[in-house]
C-alpha cells in the first residue's frame, strides 16, 4: 500500500492576534486515500470548514493560522509536500492543480462580470497554459463533463443567466479543469432545491468514479453524505469527536455527539412517521383560500413585449383550527408567495382570502425565515415584544408584560430575556423569540415560512418540538411552509406540494408522502436524502423548472383534478 | 455613555473632541463678552500690533485685537455651521425616507430634485439667495444647508431602502404596524449610525464653505467677526501684518481637522463591522 493523498497530522488552526490562544481548530487528525471520499460532519462553527480551508491554505486569507500540526500532500510525482510549512509560491501550484475546490454560494464565487466560458478558459489558461481557441474547446467539454445541455452556446452566458444549479455545475467545471486529484467541496448543495442537490450529488459521484479523484464533502446534513462517503469524520468545537468508515459511524455510533446527531437529523420515513393526532374535525376552516392568484408584471420595454409572472396560479385550499397544512414546493414555486399573500404583504390579482377574526383582531400571524433579519436589531426584547400590540392600540402595562413573561417562558427562554438585545441571543433563540412575537396578539393560524430552514439540525428538532407543544396547548393553526421533506413529514397532518405556482397535489400527510401520485411530489421524494436512504443511488434528472413568465392576456387551463384516495387530490398531468 | 467611552479611547476621536471641546468653550466666552479686550473696539493708537503680551494675536487696521475677534468669529462660524448641518440633516433624512418608503414615482421625483440641488457648487447657490434676501448670516445658512440636504438625502435612501426590504419590517407590517411608527423605530433607528458620522463630516465642510462664503462678502457682514471675514480683511496686508492671515487660517484649519478626526472616529466606532474586530 502507498502512502495516502493525504495526510493531517494534529492539526491546530486559531484566528486573531494570538491564534495559540483563539483555537477553532485543536489536534485534527485524518488520512485519505486516493479515490476515497471523506464526509465531514459538524453543525456551524464546529470548525469542519476552517479544517479544510486548511488543507490548500486558504485559511489564511481570512485571517486564520496554522499553529501546529503538520499536512502532507502527495504530488503528482509521487514527493510529499507539507502544506504547513509551504511557501505562497508553491502553494499556487497546490491550489487549482492538487486541489481543486467548490463552495456554498456558486453566486458569489462566480464573477458577474464575465461570462462563464471565459472563466472556465481562465482556470485552463492558468493550470495548464492552454490558450485561444484550444481554451474554448476545453471550456465546452468541460461543461459537457458537468452535464450542461448545449454547452457551446451556454459558454457566453453570465453567471446571473443561470440558474442556481448550473452555477454549481460552472463552478464545478472550473474545480475540475486541471485534473485534481482532491476535491473539497464546502456544503456545495445547501444553498440549493432538494431536487437540485440531488442532481449535484449524483453528478459528483460520477465524476469521482470517471475521474478517480478523492473528495472531501463538508457537510451539515449527515443524511447528505450517507450515500457517498466512505469515511466519515464528525466534528465538535473544533475537535474530531469520531471518526471511521461510513457504516461503523452511522450504524454503530460512539460518540455522544454523533448519536445526538444521528438523532436530531430529520429521518425521511415516506409517510410512516407523520403525526398521529388532530383527526380533521368538521368545524369552519380558520383561512379559506379561493383561487388565488399573484401575478408580478414584467418587461413592457420598447422591444419586449409585457408579460407577468405567475407566481401563484389559481391556489385552493382551507385550514382547519388546530392543524398543519404543509406547503412544499422549490424555490419558485410560489409558496413564500401564498404566504406573503395571505399576511397582505404583496396584492393579490385575483382570488379570495378569509380569515375568520375570532379571538383576535389580527388571526394571522408570521414567522419569517432568517431570524437574523426579521428582528430589529436596535431594540431590546420588551420593544420587539410590544410592538405588535402597539400596533392595535393596546397600552404598555403590567398585564401586557406579564404576557411577555409568559410567553418568553413558554418558548424556552427566561424572563430575563426582556431587557436583552436580539445579538446577544442565538438563532434558535431568536427564531423562539420570533414565535413568542407572533404569539402576542393571540392568532388563530401562524405561518411559519421556513421557519426552522436556517437552523442547525438539532436546533431545529427541538423548535419543531416547541411548534408541537405551542399548537396543542393554544389550538394553532399552522400553515407551515417548508422545501424539506423530513421536517414537513414530523409536523405536518396535511401537505400541499406546489410547483411553478400552481397546487399538484394536496391530502393527508400520510397519503401524499406514501402514496405519491404526482411526478413532480415523487420526484421531490425521491431526491430527499436521508440516513435511511445510505444505498440509494442519486440519479441524474436534469428537468428545469419551466419559466413562470407569460405574455399579457395569457391564462391558465383550468385544473383538472382526480381523487386518489379520501382526502388526497391530484391534478392532471398534461391537460 | 459607551460611546463617549469609546471616543475617548480611540486616538483621533481623542484629539477632535478635545479641540471641538476647546472651540466650543472659546465660542462660549466670546459670547458672553468674557474676552481679553473688545472685539470691536477700535483703538487707532495700537494699529497692526504684532502679536505680544497685550495683544496676543496682533491687532488689525483699526487696532482691534485679533485674539477677542477670532474667539467672536468661531461663534458665529459655529453658529452658522451647526443651524445649516441641522436644517440639512432634517430636511435630508426627511427626504431620502420618504423617497425610499414610496419608492417608484416618488423615489424618482424627490431624488432628481436633489440631483439638480447637488450639480450647484455652494458658492453659486449663495449668490442666487443673496439675490433673493441680501447678504448676511441667514443666507449663509440657507445656502449651505441647500447645498448639504441632497447629501443626507443620499445617505439615508439607500441603506434605507436595504432596510425597507428586512423582514423585520415585514414582520412590523403583518403587525399591523402604523407607517409612522416603521419609519421611526425600524427605518430611523438604524439609521442613526451613518447619520452621526454624516452630520460630524458635514460640519467640517460648512465651517469651510461658511468662511469662503465671508471671504467674498456674501455671508457674515462687518463689523461682525467671521472667520472669512478676517481672513478678507487681511488679503490686502498680507506682507505687512501676515498675523491677520495667519491666525483666522489656522484656526479654521484646527477646526476642520477637529470635526474630520471625530468623524472618523465615530465611524470607526459606529459601523458594527470594526466594533466586532475591535472586540
Amino acid at each position: 500500500m502507498s502512502a495516502p493523498l493525504l495526510s493531517v497530522r494534529d492539526l491546530h488552526v486559531g484566528f486573531g492576534r494570538d491564534p495559540a490562544a483563539n483555537e477553532v481548530v485543536s489536534g485534527v487528525s485524518f488520512e485519505l486515500e486516493a479515490g476515497k471520499t471523506l464526509a465531514i460532519v459538524g453543525e456551524s462553527g464546529s470548525g469542519k470548514s476552517v479544517t479544510a480551508l486548511s488543507i490548500n491554505r486558504l485559511v489564511d486569507f481570512g485571517g486564520g493560522k496554522i499553529t501546529a500540526g503538520s499536512i502532507n500532500l502527495q504530488s503528482g510525482d509521487g514527493s510529499a509536500l507539507d502544506v504547513t510549512i509551504a511557501n505562497e509560491a508553491a502553494l499556487i501550484h497546490v491550489r487549482g492543480r492538487d486541489i481543486g475546490m467548490i463552495f456554498q454560494e456558486p453566486m458569489t464565487s462566480l464573477n458577474p462580470v464575465h461570462t462563464i466560458g471565459a472563466q472556465i478558459e481562465e482556470a485552463f489558461r492558468l493550470n495548464r497554459g492552454v490558450t485561444g481557441r484550444a481554451a474554448t474547446a476545453a471550456a465546452r467539454e468541460a461543461l459537457e463533463r458537468v452535464r450542461i445541455p448545449d454547452a457551446a452556446s451556454r459558454l457566453r452566458y453570465y453567471p446571473h443567466q443561470l440558474s442556481g444549479g448550473m452555477r454549481q455545475r460552472v463552478m464545478i467545471a472550473i474545480a475540475l479543469a486541471s485534473n485534481p486529484r482532491l476535491l473539497i467541496a464546502d456544503e456545495p448543495t445547501t444553498a440549493l432545491d432538494v431536487t437540485v442537490q440531488a442532481q449535484i450529488m449524483a453528478l459528483l459521484a460520477e465524476l469521482r468514479a470517471e475521474l478517480g479523484m478523492a473528495m472531501i464533502f463538508i457537510t451539515h446534513d449527515i443524511g447528505l453524505v450517507a450515500g457517498i462517503a466512505d469515511d466519515i469524520m464528525v466534528m465538535q468545537g473544533g475537535i474530531a469527536v469520531e471518526q471511521g468508515s461510513l457504516d461503523a459511524v452511522l450504524d454503530h455510533p460512539q460518540h455522544d455527539y454523533t448519536k445526538h446527531l444521528l438523532n436530531a437529523v430529520p429521518h425521511f420515513n415516506a409517510g410512516r412517521a407523520v403525526r398521529g393526532d388532530g383527526e380533521r374535525s368538521g368545524t369552519a376552516p380558520v383561512v379559506t383560500v379561493d383561487n388565488l392568484v399573484v401575478r408580478f408584471p414584467v418587461g413592457g420595454g420598447l422591444f419586449r413585449r409585457p408579460g407577468a409572472v405567475h407566481a401563484v396560479d389559481g391556489v385552493d385550499f382551507d385550514l382547519a383550527a388546530g392543524e398543519t397544512l404543509a406547503i412544499v414546493g422549490e424555490s419558485g414555486s410560489g409558496k413564500s408567495t401564498t404566504a406573503k399573500a395571505i399576511l397582505g404583504l404583496v396584492g393579490i390579482t385575483r382570488g379570495t382570502i378569509d380569515a375568520k377574526s375570532g379571538r383576535s383582531r389580527r388571526p394571522v400571524q408570521m414567522v419569517f425565515q432568517d431570524p437574523y433579519a426579521s428582528l430589529n436589531p436596535r431594540l431590546n426584547v420588551e420593544a420587539l415584544l410590544a410592538e405588535p400590540a402597539i400596533a392595535n392600540r393596546q397600552r404598555v402595562d403590567a398585564a401586557l408584560r406579564e404576557r411577555m413573561r409568559f410567553l418568553l417562558t413558554r418558548v424556552g427562554l427566561g424572563e430575563d430575556a426582556l431587557t436583552r438585545y436580539p445579538h446577544q441571543f442565538s438563532g434558535g433563540q431568536r427564531q423562539r423569540l420570533c414565535i413568542a412575537r407572533a404569539l402576542m396578539l393571540n392568532p388563530e393560524v401562524v405561518v411559519l415560512d421556513e421557519a426552522v430552514s436556517a437552523l442547525d439540525v438539532s436546533v431545529q428538532a427541538r423548535v419543531l418540538d416547541l411548534l408541537i407543544d405551542l399548537q396543542r396547548e393554544f389550538g394553532l393553526a399552522y400553515l407551515f411552509i417548508s422545501h424539506d421533506m423530513a421536517v414537513v413529514e414530523r409536523i405536518a397532518h396535511r401537505i400541499a406540494v406546489m410547483y411553478a405556482g400552481q397546487i399538484v397535489e394536496i391530502g393527508d400527510a400520510a397519503s401524499v408522502l406514501s402514496n405519491p401520485q404526482h411526478s413532480y411530489t415523487r420526484r421531490l421524494i425521491a431526491a430527499v436524502p436521508a440516513v435511511e436512504r445510505r444505498q440509494q443511488r442519486f440519479t441524474l434528472d436534469a428537468t428545469q423548472v419551466p419559466s413562470l413568465v407569460r405574455p399579457a392576456g395569457f391564462e391558465p387551463a383550468a385544473a383538472q383534478w382526480r381523487e386518489a384516495g379520501t382526502d388526497h387530490r391530484v391534478r392532471v398531468e398534461g391537460a | 455613555m459607551r460611546i463617549l467611552a469609546a471616543i475617548v479611547r480611540h486616538p483621533s476621536g481623542r484629539i477632535g473632541a478635545t479641540i471641538i471641546a476647546l472651540y466650543l468653550l472659546t465660542a462660549l466666552l466670546g459670547a458672553v463678552g468674557f474676552t481679553p479686550h473688545n472685539a470691536l473696539k477700535q483703538v487707532p493708537i495700537d494699529r497692526l500690533k504684532a502679536p505680544n503680551a497685550a495683544y496676543w494675536f496682533g491687532t488689525d487696521l483699526l487696532g482691534r485685537d485679533t485674539f477677542s475677534r477670532l474667539m467672536l468669529g468661531i461663534g458665529e462660524s459655529f453658529l452658522v455651521a451647526f443651524s445649516s448641518v441641522a436644517i440639512a440633516a432634517f430636511v435630508g433624512t426627511l427626504i431620502g425616507l420618504l423617497a425610499a418608503w414610496w419608492g417608484a414615482i416618488w423615489d424618482g421625483i424627490l431624488m432628481r430634485i436633489m440631483d439638480v440641488f447637488l450639480a450647484f457648487p455652494a458658492i453659486l447657490l449663495a449668490l442666487l439667495v443673496v439675490a433673493i434676501e441680501g447678504p448676511g448670516t441667514v443666507t449663509s445658512v440657507t445656502a449651505i444647508a441647500i447645498v448639504y440636504t441632497p447629501i443626507f438625502a443620499r445617505v439615508v435612501r439607500a441603506p434605507a431602502l436595504s432596510l425597507k426590504a428586512r423582514d423585520f419590517v415585514a414582520a412590523a407590517r403583518t403587525f399591523g404596524s402604523s407607517q409612522r411608527f416603521i419609519l421611526t423605530r425600524h427605518l430611523l433607528l438604524n439609521l442613526i449610525a451613518p447619520l452621526t458620522v454624516q452630520i460630524t463630516l458635514a460640519l467640517a465642510w460648512a465651517l469651510l464653505t461658511e468662511a469662503g462664503l465671508s471671504f467674498l462678502g456674501l455671508g457674515t457682514q462687518p463689523p461682525s467677526p467671521s472667520l472669512g471675514v478676517m481672513l478678507a480683511d487681511s488679503k490686502s496686508m498680507m506682507t505687512r501684518a501676515p498675523w491677520l492671515l495667519i491666525f483666522p487660517g489656522l484656526t479654521i484649519m484646527l477646526g476642520i481637522l477637529g470635526f474630520n478626526l471625530f468623524g472618523d472616529a465615530l465611524r470607526d466606532i459606529l459601523d458594527p463591522r470594526t466594533q466586532r474586530r475591535a472586540a
